[in-house]
């Protein structure tokens, strides 16, 4: 850009007007830029809010769904169950499918744990004779109240939000429990869901419910020798 | 048309003679297994369903109705492999021949995120198969993507186009296969190739011969033309040989081995299933199942993201000096510490010792000869040992599952007391079995597991116990006792 300090003779004079001329030519190409985003912009925000459909819907994704009649889940006795996603496609075709598990506890009070491994999503299977849940893909191990017996997972079996009505029992269930998923669940077995979704979730260990000497069965803590 | 003379010059371009080598096919060959995915793909598009109801049969039908629909979906699944293979090998090869250095960083670059789009479309791949492995591995996935902080959430919703793993989600990761990632690997295969036939194929690499910016090019077009070779046909019969004998390799894996799956429906109430990743994932899964729980999140979300600007800041750091790999022993070792690494996990991850194995107790015998002159107590324990479960996670006799371990010789690391406290507390990733076994059961089980240990050794001892039983005299330590020696009879 230096040259623009020499004099301008009359060549120089020329070569000025034809970058002037030029210059038109660029207003007009940048005219034809800015039209073209303007249009882009407004083709592209319905496709973003398309794209982004399955974020924008989420809360409605969560309904109560009827497992089946509270008294046919036998206290002392956890019970595979399977019901049909509330929120789905006529295409689904088997993967509508949500299996759960229904522990009716001694006392006869009720939780129902996602089949989604903690750690990262397998379907754990339950054992009734060691009353274990053990998970196929890396090891994950449960007790029966659905807290972390051993393995990756950093916290207990998923639970579902439930309630008893009219001898039915219900769960809130709807979405794939994650562990920033407020849709699963409470992080602990023992303490109500929260129940508005928050877009936060701190992973915490439950709170234990026993001594302070007998709190560690279980745990990576070798208690040989 | 105006075409020859351009494609001319592509074509008879002259290349330095030492790049006509056998270790230059791979990047060809990685170029025409990509051609031949796009022409597997394409017919078996022909047919597939991309609708979660309908996706599994039709690929049942693909391999079983309609005539060498089986050997179609075998070369695409198995030219998959190949092509994940053969590019981590040019990968490889362009790393330890320093070809990412000045001036094709940018080659090196694009690279980086071929070999991304291409482990993409793998995995993407193994979602169409959509059976119980793509659909558990989607949730995998989902739970990955679920531990980012804050917007976890509502990514996991993205990802899956809605709640759950269902239709949304298989039309979602088909767009991904089909358009979105073949299309944008497509551009860059065509921006890389025009790349290396624009700055040239690399020069065989010398010791000594350091790349500086100021002098590489007039270095490598003297070497192009005076000791130089035109690319077609100096060079390219080399590549061409390979390509025929990989595409060859494909076809003869795929009719001897036939395609992959699909295993069984994607029904996720089936949970009866043991969701394994295909083959080149296999390392990941086995890194998940080691990682401590309280380092996995930061350990995933970070790791790759570090690993792929390492990648992508290579040339950028490392752009000049020396190309030869004898001057290179960090690049050679770090090449050869990541095979060895990625060696073991994968073969780690093809018999998954961290899974317990979930019919074990009911399905592998407990020995004969575990059994022969014990008491009625000890056989009932070997009952209650397979019955709690015990067998999916500890082999006796070489059968059952790996966690744990192995109790065929338990007796001689621990005593009776030791065992009760271990079965009743657990400890050491062991679930406490004290809510599960009654005081009955316990003793049943711990005296049969009290036999478990091969005749030539002694039972566990507990030295603390000895010394009360010595009044306070502790015993002779094992050197003193002699031990490690042989003794004589």
């Amino acid at each position: 850009m230096d040259e623009k300090l020499s004099p301008a003779g009359p060549e120089e004079q020329a070569r000025r007007l034809e970058e002037e001329r030029v210059t038109r030519r660029t207003f007009l190409m940048n005219v034809g830029i800015a039209l073209n985003a303007v249009v882009a912009l407004a083709i592209a925000t319905p496709v973003v809010a398309y794209l982004f459909g399955p974020v924008l819907r989420r809360k409605d994704y969560r309904n109560w769904v009827t497992l089946g009649n509270a008294a046919d889940f036998h206290p002392g006795e956890t019970t595979l169950v399977t019901f049909r996603n509330p929120y789905q496609n006529s295409w689904d075709g088997e993967t509508a499918n949500v299996p759960a598990y229904v522990r009716c506890s001694e006392d006869g009070r009720y939780t129902v744990f996602a089949i989604n491994c903690a750690h990262l999503g397998c379907p754990v299977r339950w054992f009734s004779e060691s009353q274990l849940f053990m998970c196929p893909c890396h090891g994950g191990i449960y007790y029966a109240d659905g807290s972390r017996a051993s393995g990756p997972p950093e916290r207990g079996l998923f639970t579902y939000e439930m309630k008893v009505e009219d001898g039915k029992l219900m769960i809130k269930a709807g979405q794939l429990p994650t562990l920033r998923n407020q849709a699963s669940t409470s992080p602990c077995p023992s303490t109500p869901a929260s129940t508005s979704p928050a877009i936060v979730t701190r992973i915490e260990s439950c709170p234990s419910t026993k001594g302070p000497n007998s709190s560690e069965p279980g745990t990576s803590a070798s208690t040989i020798g | 048309m105006q075409l020859e003379a351009p494609i001319k010059d592509a074509a008879l371009h002259p290349v330095p003679k030492s790049t006509a080598s056998w270790w230059y096919v791979f990047g060809s060959a990685s170029l025409v297994l990509l051609i031949l995915q796009i022409v597997t793909g394409v017919l078996l598009g022909l047919v597939y369903t991309p609708s979660a109801a309908n996706a599994w049969n039709s690929l049942e039908i693909l391999n079983h109705e309609l005539p060498l629909g089986w050997f179609l979906r075998a070369m695409h699944g198995w030219g998959s492999n190949f092509m994940v293979a053969v590019v981590l090998i040019h990968m490889a090869q362009v790393f330890l021949f320093g070809a990412y250095k000045f001036p094709r960083e940018l080659t090196w670059i694009l690279g980086v995120f071929m070999l991304l789009m291409t482990l993409g479309m793998a995995f993407t791949g193994q979602v169409l198969r959509f059976d119980q492995d793509a659909y558990w591995g989607l949730g995998i996935g989902a739970s990955i993507v679920g531990r980012i902080p804050w917007i976890g959430g509502q990514l996991v919703d993205f990802m899956l186009g809605g709640p759950m793993i269902n239709g949304a989600t298989l039309t979602r990761f088909f767009a991904l296969h089909v358009f979105i990632i073949p299309g944008t690997l497509l551009v860059f295969t065509a921006l890389h190739v025009w790349m290396v036939l624009k700055l040239g194929v690399n020069d065989w690499p010398m010791p000594g011969r350091i790349v500086r910016r100021e002098t590489y090019l007039r270095e490598y077009h003297e070497l192009a033309h005076t000791d130089g070779i035109p690319f077609v046909p100096g060079a390219v019969w080399k590549d061409l040989v390979f390509s025929a004998a990989v595409l060859f390799a494909v076809a003869f894996c795929a009719a001897l081995f036939g395609p992959y799956g699909p295993k069984g429906v994607p029904d996720p109430a089936i949970i009866s299933t043991v969701p394994k990743p295909d083959f080149f994932f296999l390392w990941i899964y086995t890194v998940l199942s080691f990682l401590p729980p309280e380092l996995e999140t930061p350990f995933i979300l970070i790791v790759p993201v570090v690993a792929v600007a390492i990648l992508i800041a290579l040339p950028l750091v490392a752009g000049v000096g020396e190309k030869s790999w004898w001057r290179r022993p960090v690049a050679v070792f770090s090449v050869m510490f990541i095979a060895v690494c990625w060696g073991v996990l994968t073969d780690l991850g093809t018999y998954t010792p961290w899974s317990p194995q979930m019919n074990a107790w009911s399905a592998a015998p407990v020995p004969v000869s575990y059994l022969r002159s014990r008491t009625p107590l000890e056989r009932q324990g070997a009952n209650v040992f397979q019955e709690k479960q015990c067998r999916n996670c500890h082999s006796i006799g070489g059968l059952g599952g790996q966690r744990g371990p192995r109790l065929d010789d338990v007796a001689t690391r621990l005593t009776e007391d030791q065992m009760i406290r271990q079965v009743l507390l657990g400890g050491g990733n062991m679930p406490a079995y004290g809510s599960a076994l009654s005081p009955a059961e316990t003793t049943a089980l711990v005296r049969f597991l009290v036999t478990l240990r091969p005749s030539y050794q002694p039972p566990a001892s507990d030295a603390s116990r000895q010394v009360v039983g010595q009044a306070g005299v502790p015993p002779l330590s094992a050197v003193e006792r002699g031990g490690g020696q042989t003794p004589v009879r």
